[in-house]
């Protein structure tokens, strides 16, 4: 059954969560969201110790490791405060599945209390900042491609859009068939090579019949996908992560 | 090369050549865009998600009790004089129906839709003992003239396009070639209605069967499943022993999901409630009504509590049309009686792993399917689950468990999961992939077939942010 979230009040500090595709080919985009979290006067601590949500692993069907890896995450975020991640992916793994790779273990308490502090960065910035963006940028159409995860396990539809819609320059334009999945799913993409392949051809399709000049997203996973079958066919769209966009429009 | 020899091993080289097929493409593509946006229609004055928590909780409570259900239904039916069979393997189920027919000394039968029927390949089994079988739902049919198999669970013949049929029609039966649907229908009924009449036994599906009554119910659009069931002297009806439901009031909620879930009707034009054979002063019926149930593999997938939930299902397709795979492959792609999403999830079960396990894996975990199943089964959790057993870690009672098993590949988790544990290795592994990021090759198949490479930034994200705060 769908649940409702309730969203608490904007907090001092937050923990942030950087993933990591982020911190080996984003770093910018992680940049950016701990600066639109710092604007709202909110202190960003970033554990050391954070690594990877162990989603890989999971989906890969070595549970047991991914459980190991989780377990280490886990111990991060001591003091009470929101876990922010710019990824629907990574969040969708610590939100929906930490708790249920721990039921029934002795971190199931530590694994429902990172659960329930889970944000998705565009989610925290709407729901919990309720943020106010100014647009410095110039006359801009826009596609937003939201990550399957951040739109059916996090239930996110509409956050990352309804940012880009404050912004009063931007375009935000209609997609065909733009709940579809681009072809990414972590080793799906190697796995199944050419039917990946199909598919982000197709999204991409999509995104340029929209005449977009820009594709944002809130997950580097699809960043990759997408972003890199544009650079190939060296199109005009230029891809980016919602924070580093919003942040560089804002600023 | 036909798609009958199509098999679930092959799936990476179906689905190459499925993805290349222009006319394929463009005819899934085409039909599961109209059936996902009639979906979406008909259940626009209807609280979906209510209507889905209630289908599921109706599934669930059926497969709660299924042993005593099963019972219980067998008993009902024996009161409305319908003979129950049940038959553990797909051999048991064609042995029954066949020894069904021979007794009667039947020579032809007449089929309605059954994807239990395609499951356990009942027309070969039937032909072995010279009994000849029609299909005569309209998709069946042009599937069985074809010489093929079907498609999707619900529109068997959705892969060809009218021009096909018309062509196929031709050749075979020698009717007009046209580009009118509407004629090639007429054409095919008149075909069909004689051998209703000559029929000697007639075989259905079932789409619920009601313990507390000994009701059968079959849904259908063609009034092919009424005269199935109704004109030959036998009725044969083969369904899984999944299908069985509590109560006759549990029907009216999974109808309206099934119906509008499928195809986006409201209601079908045929809604078939089967209690029993000829009682003397009804105008019509058979002599004999028998059930067939089949178990196949489904009492092992119920005795885990994951897995049962497979069981669930009400085979509308749903998860099928929606899928951003079965939408670009098509269903015969997949090698295996039920495609696209619950199959992968099911065929396992029934085939084992060792050869289907590159079905569990053909899927980017989406979760469009679990979106829209009117009866919520988490098809991408269970196929996590089945890639958990499919590699060797998982502990249920599968058939082909660590099937899908590399070495290397194996490792590479374990030396992930240990890095990911010892932040400060895992910060020298980072360095180094970013302090080699130039020797990243260019090519790297299949990513790069046509994606650039993706290029490790100079420094990391810790990295900078310790810059930026020191500054
Ligand atoms: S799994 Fe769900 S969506 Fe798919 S056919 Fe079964 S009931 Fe329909």
């Amino acid at each position: 059954m769908s649940t409702v979230k309730l969203y608490p009040p904007k907090p001092e500090k937050v923990y942030f969560f950087g993933t990591c595709l982020i911190d080996v080919f984003y770093p910018g985009a992680g940049l950016d969201a701990v600066s639109l979290l710092e604007r709202e006067n909110i202190e960003v601590l970033f554990p050391d110790g954070q690594t990877c949500c162990g989603q890989p692993a999971f989906t890969s069907g070595y549970r047991a490791q991914a459980i190991d890896v989780a377990r280490h995450q886990l111990r991060l975020f001591d003091e009470p405060w929101p876990i922010i991640v710019p990824s629907g992916s990574c969040g969708g793994m610590m939100r929906r599945h930490y708790p249920e790779l721990f039921d029934g273990q002795p971190e199931e308490q530590a694994a429902k209390s990172v659960a329930e502090r889970i944000f998705e960065l565009t989610e925290f910035l709407v729901h919990v900042c309720h943020v106010r963006l100014k647009d410095h940028g110039p006359d801009e159409r826009v596609a937003m491609h939201t990550s399957c995860s951040a739109r059916r396990e996090m239930g996110l539809a509409d956050t990352g859009p309804a940012l880009l819609r404050q912004l009063s320059n931007v375009t935000l334009v209609e997609q065909a068939r733009a709940s579809e999945c681009c072809g990414f799913g972590g080793t799906f993409s190697v796995k199944h090579g050419k039917v990946s392949q199909a598919m982000v051809e197709d999204k991409c399709a999509a995104i340029e019949a929209a005449q977009a000049e820009h594709l944002v997203t809130s997950d580097c996973g699809c960043l990759m996908n997408i972003d890199g079958h544009f650079k190939y066919r060296k199109a005009k769209v230029h891809g980016e992560h919602i924070a580093s966009y919003l942040w560089r429009r804002s600023s | 090369m036909s798609v009958k020899t199509f098999t679930p091993a092959a799936f990476h080289h179906q689905s190459a050549q499925a993805l290349s097929n222009p006319q394929l493409r463009h005819n899934f593509r085409g039909a599961m865009d109209g059936l996902m946006a009639k979906r979406l229609g008909s259940f626009d004055s209807w609280d979906i998600e209510a209507l889905r928590d209630l289908g599921q909780g109706i599934r669930q409570k059926a497969l709660r009790h299924l042993p005593d259900l099963l019972e219980q239904l067998e008993a009902s039916c024996q009161r409305n004089g319908i003979t129950v069979h049940w038959a553990e393997s797909a051999d048991d189920a064609g042995r029954v129906i066949t020894e069904l027919c021979k007794a009667r000394g039947a020579q032809s039968v007449i089929k309605g839709k059954s994807m239990v029927s395609e499951e356990v390949e009942l027309n070969a089994r039937l032909a072995e003992a010279g009994i000849e079988a029609l299909e005569s739902d309209l998709g069946e049919y042009i599937v069985q003239m074809a010489d093929e198999t079907p498609s999707h669970i619900i529109m068997p013949a959705i892969h060809k396009n009218t021009a096909d049929i018309s062509t196929l029609m031709h050749q075979r039966t020698g009717t007009r070639e046209t580009n009118d649907a509407e004629e090639l229908t007429h054409a095919a009924r008149a075909q069909l209605r004689d051998r209703f009449q000559t029929a000697d036994v007639g075989i259905s599906g079932v789409n619920f069967a009601v313990a507390e009554t000994g009701t059968l119910c079959l849904v259908e659009n063609e009034g092919n499943g009424r005269l199935t069931t109704t004109v030959p002297p036998v009725h044969i009806a083969i369904t899984g022993i999944e299908k069985v439901v509590a109560e006759f009031k549990d029907v009216p909620p999974l109808y309206a999901l099934l119906t509008r879930s499928a195809i986006g009707q409201n209601v079908t034009t045929y809604f078939n409630m089967i209690s029993g054979p000829w009682r003397g002063q009804e105008v019509d019926g058979p002599e004999e009504v028998h059930l067939v149930l089949v178990d196949n593999g489904r009492s092992r997938m119920y005795q885990d509590e994951e897995y049962a939930e497979t069981l669930q299902c009400i085979r509308c397709g749903a998860c099928m049309n929606h899928c951003p795979v079965y939408t670009r492959v098509g269903g015969h792609t997949y090698g295996t009686t039920y495609p696209g999403p619950i199959g992968k999830i099911l065929m396992p079960h029934l085939l084992g792993l060792n050869t289907t396990k590159n079905l569990p894996t053909a899927s980017s975990l989406c979760g469009a399917c679990g979106e829209v199943c009117p009866v919520r089964i988490p098809i991408p959790k269970l196929l996590v689950r089945l890639r958990n057993e499919a590699v060797g870690e998982g502990k249920g009672n599968i058939e082909g468990a660590g099937s899908a098993r590399r070495p290397m590949e194996a490792m590479g988790w374990k030396l992930f999961s240990w890095l990911a544990r010892h932040p400060r290795c895992w910060r020298i592994g980072v360095r180094v992939v970013q302090a080699c990021r130039s020797a990243v090759p260019k090519r790297v198949a299949p990513w790069t077939d046509n994606r650039v490479r993706p290029t490790p930034a100079a420094t990391s994200l810790k990295q900078q942010l310790a810059q930026r705060r020191r500054s």
